[in-house]
């Protein structure tokens, strides 16, 4: 889900970074107002762990191969602004010395795994458990759910993105300039890979790592911090 | 240290002892092929694309180190990217947090 340099004209690269430019700026300045040093370690740690478990690669039949992103969990338990620094991070090392993702194209990749999917995984969680009690397991299933459908529409922006190119650019003959495969092509190929493959691992890991969390501290969650803060919070105030 | 903070980073320590599964796949991501992928499947690279694909290089390109060919250098390298790349981000956030953050 790295798009690299090459696959995205200039029309798209550049639409990317004015809304990504924006969007870091908002979420530095929510991070300079709601970070609580208790939870400095947790983001430090959901960006190491962004970064290694795209590593993962799994294959797909038909010899594709694809992996995890981590952002679902780490929008459910930092909240959605925390978790585009902490995603951000990550890909952007990851296009600078590793070369995985283009760095022009990583306002796209940060707007797709570090925006799209902590946003579409946070409110999908926040909506399936309702006013449910945090301790209670519909969490764990809203949590799997959030991880399966924010992958899953992250890998269908990107397949947009790329499905778009060959509308945008082409040469005098017709000939794609970037990206050569059209919309339908793009939006099947990963549709399926994730539908099926991807977005099934990343709910495993949403809802493991979320019942852990649950389990042992319930009080780092996002909800919770934000729901005590304002005096919502019918728990006791976490020690 | 809190508990969990502890408990997470031996999950994190887990998953980079087990990172080398991940070379386990081959093939290509989908739109992530280089050039010669995009000849052989395409009969051409297309000209835009050619132009800007070679417009970055990273230092350790695709966790590897461009001349190891033997899988233990590949399985090094892919240990050193993973170790390297965790503690650059946790470490940058660890210090940025650390600066920003309300007690």
């Amino acid at each position: 889900m790295h798009i690299p340099d090459g696959y995205l004209g200039p029309i798209t690269i550049i639409v990317t970074w004015l809304i990504m430019i924006p969007i870091w700026a908002m979420a530095g300045k929510k991070l300079n107002a709601e970070l609580r040093s208790k939870q400095v370690p947790l983001l430090a740690l959901a960006a190491a762990f962004s970064f290694v478990i795209m590593m993962f690669n799994l294959p797909v039949p038909g010899g594709s191969t694809g992996h995890a992103v981590g952002g679902a969990i780490i929008g459910i338990v930092l909240g959605p602004w925390a978790a585009v620094i902490a995603i951000s991070v990550a890909l952007v090392l990851q296009a600078l010395m590793f070369g995985d993702g283009g760095i022009t194209a990583i306002a796209a990749n940060c707007l797709n795994m570090a925006v799209i999917m902590p946003f579409i995984a946070f409110y999908t969680y926040k909506f399936i458990s309702r006013d449910s009690e945090i301790t209670s397991s519909k969490r764990v299933t809203a949590a799997a759910i959030a991880g399966y459908v924010s992958l899953t529409l992250a890998a269908l922006m990107t397949a947009f993105m790329f499905g778009i190119q060959p509308i945008l650019h082409t040469n005098e003959n017709g000939v794609p300039l970037y990206m050569p495969y059209s919309l339908n092509i793009t939006m099947l190929t990963m549709g399926i890979e994730h539908i099926f493959g991807f977005s099934i691992l990343e709910a495993l890991v949403t809802a493991l790592i979320f019942a852990y969390i649950q389990k042992t501290d319930s009080s780092i969650l996002y909800e919770e911090v934000a729901a005590s803060k304002t005096g919502k919070s019918e728990r006791p105030a976490p020690a | 240290m809190d508990k969990i903070v502890r408990n997470l980073l031996i999950g994190l320590g887990v998953m980079i002892v087990l990172v080398p599964l991940g070379l386990l796949a081959t093939g290509e991501t989908f739109g992530e092929w280089a050039n010669e992928e995009l000849q052989e499947k395409l009969g051409f690279v297309p000209h835009g694309l050619e132009q800007l694909a070679s417009l970055w290089s990273a230092p350790i390109p695709e966790y590897a180190f461009p001349e190891d060919e033997p899988k233990t250098g590949k399985v090094a390298a892919y240990y050193i990217s993973a170790i390297v790349g965790a503690i650059i981000c946790a470490g940058l956030l660890y210090f940025i947090g650390k600066r920003v953050a309300k007690a």
